[in-house]
């Protein structure tokens, strides 16, 4: 229905002579929770840093809501909401002020009281921010996102320093904003943040985008080995990965029959989305041995 | 959308806020110029001619405090914090922005110049001004010229932990040869030369004509020259270095 939210075509970034950012394509459609996945120094924060308007592109095309955020067009900042991986404050704000000031910086802001809410800083409004704890301070990080009730939200590692209980309470607040319809493209290094969160997540490492699509589909798609494991007759266990499973689980039952004996320990696994993430993000060197297994009997 | 005007007054607003909640800066925004003011009144009580030296040295030392050593220090903790980083993502204008966090050091000039000329009046015997309008100019001048060299300065301080160093090792020798405590004119040559080349000797010049001497501005013109390149320099130094990040590592 209408132009996606974000378009990055062949996405470059260099820091004197390193390249974080090496030739990276995606876009994000509109009401789309997009993430980009990837270990430290992967690129992610460059990229999110570029499409905010904080950092120049050395090559590329990028828009934003339709603009060039290189550009840093007025109209943009007031429709887009921005965690930074590392924000501060001022020392001696509650976070009531916070919450209100920043509300004063936009034409159409939510409701103070109940972004606090939505952050859940209900029992912290009058506390001065210096005294948050870590979890808190990146609550009121959201908050201030939130309240000009941008359409489009960039979260940079949002809960990364959380307890479980404050990361499943950040979860509950970003599908909220998928739910009002809004676009959000989060950063994180924890799969199982993608896999909750994301309609679509991309794969980065080294300033690459090695894998990009569903968190379903990347786990069976783009790893298409299965593996295979089974205890043989002299009680080893074996494992082999392979295309298609059906040769091979039949040529192992067939045996079995022929001898009046059963497989035991037989699993067929297909690969989940972290497989995925760690052969993808793992050191060519590490690919290498981990390569398949002992001939069997 | 609210307005560029509107935005900065609600930022300036919150400025002044923090600043009174922070009371170390408080204190030493001041209490400290008065606490000079009457320990070296004390020394030189009943000198009037000593008194009439200090009241308008005090009273440029407050501007230099406020505007140059607080600015520096205030916008390299900024900057290392992160809070102006934040603010260029939202819709607040960086010049809105800015102008609130200069406004917000020029409100702590005025205020300390008032305490200094009324403590003068009553308690040193300076009298009232005897040239309001001369007041006014210098003060002005001397905010602004000041203001921009320590927002220019602030890019040279590497991080926060070293922001008091690096401003009193400016601070506190700009004051001795300025003529703050003494009549520069009785200081060794070569430090009333370095003294006369610096801003503040000038501001207190045309502070010392406004409140004292009478001198008029006609006479301290040549004071307001001055002021007025070293203000300019400041300005194209604060514009042209000025970064919204802290540099890396
Ligand atoms: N301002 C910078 N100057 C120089 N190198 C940088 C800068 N920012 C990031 N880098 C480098 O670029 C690479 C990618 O960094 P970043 O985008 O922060 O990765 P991520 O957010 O995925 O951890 C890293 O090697 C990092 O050291
Ligand atoms: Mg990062």
């Amino acid at each position: 229905m209408s132009s996606p939210a974000i378009e990055v075509c062949d996405l470059h970034k260099s820091y004197g002579t390193h390249d974080a950012v090496r030739g990276i394509d995606f876009s994000v459609a509109r009401g789309e929770v997009f993430g980009l996945l990837g270990p430290n120094g992967a690129g992610k924060t460059t990229t999110v840093e570029i499409l905010e308007g904080y950092r120049e592109r050395t090559r590329g095309e990028v828009s934003v809501l339709g603009f060039d955020p290189g550009e840093r067009p007025a109209e943009l900042r007031v429709r887009v909401g921005i965690v930074l991986q590392a924000g501060g404050m001022y020392r001696f704000i509650t976070v009531r002020e916070a919450v209100a000031h920043w509300a004063r910086l936009y034409p159409h802001p939510r409701d103070v009281e109940e972004v606090i809410a939505v952050a859940g800083l209900q029992d912290k409004a009058e506390t001065r921010v210096r005294t948050l704890s870590g979890g808190q301070a990146r609550r009121l990080d959201l908050a201030l996102a939130l309240v000009g009730d941008p359409e489009l939200i960039f979260l940079d590692e949002p809960t990364t320093g959380f307890d479980p209980a404050a990361r499943r309470a950040a979860w509950e607040t970003i599908r909220s904003l998928r739910d009002l319809g809004k676009t959000v493209l989060l950063t994180t290094h924890y799969l199982d943040e993608a896999q909750e969160l994301c309609d679509r997540v991309a794969i980065i490492k080294a300033g690459r985008i090695l894998a990009i699509g569903r968190p379903q589909e990347l786990g069976v798609g783009a790893a298409t080995r299965v593996r295979v494991s089974w205890r043989d007759e002299e009680g080893r266990l074996q494992e082999r990965e392979v295309e298609d499973p059906t040769a091979l689980v039949h040529e192992l039952t067939s045996a079995a029959v022929a001898r009046g004996a059963s497989v035991t320990e037989l699993t067929v696994v297909r690969p989940s989305l972290e497989d995925v993430y760690l052969e993808l993000t793992a050191d060519a060197a590490a690919s290498v041995t981990a390569d398949p297994v002992p001939a069997r009997a | 959308m609210p307005s560029t005007a509107v935005l900065a007054w609600h930022q300036y607003r919150l400025e002044r806020r923090m600043f009174w909640r922070n009371p170390s800066a408080a204190f030493f925004n001041f209490v400290l110029p008065l606490l000079f003011l009457f320990l070296i009144g004390a020394i030189v009580s009943g000198d009037q001619d000593q008194l009439d030296v200090i009241v308008p040295g005090i009273a440029g030392m407050s501007v230099l405090s406020t505007t140059f050593s607080a600015l520096a220090m205030n916008l390299t903790f900024l900057r290392e914090q992160g809070v102006l980083k934040r603010m260029r993502g939202t819709p607040l204008p960086s010049g809105a922005y800015l102008s609130a966090l200069a406004a917000n050091a020029v409100t702590n000039a005025a205020i300390q110049v008032v305490i200094v000329v009324v403590a003068g009046r009553v308690f040193f015997g300076t009298g009232w001004p005897e040239d309001y309008l001369e007041l006014v100019v210098f003060v002005a001048a001397g905010v602004a010229c000041l203001a921009a060299l320590g927002v220019a300065y602030s890019h040279l301080i590497p991080n926060f932990d070293s922001a008091p160093a690096f401003v009193n090792v400016v601070f506190l020798p700009v004051i001795f040869v300025s003529g703050v405590f003494f009549d520069a004119e009785n200081a060794p040559a070569f430090l009333r030369d370095i003294g006369r080349a610096l801003p503040l000797t000038h501001v207190i010049d045309g502070l010392s004509g406004a409140l004292v001497t009478g001198a008029s501005l006609a006479d301290n013109a040549g004071s307001l020259g001055v002021i007025a390149l070293w203000g300019i320099g400041g300005a194209v130094l604060a514009v042209r270095g000025f970064s919204w990040e802290a540099r890396r590592g």
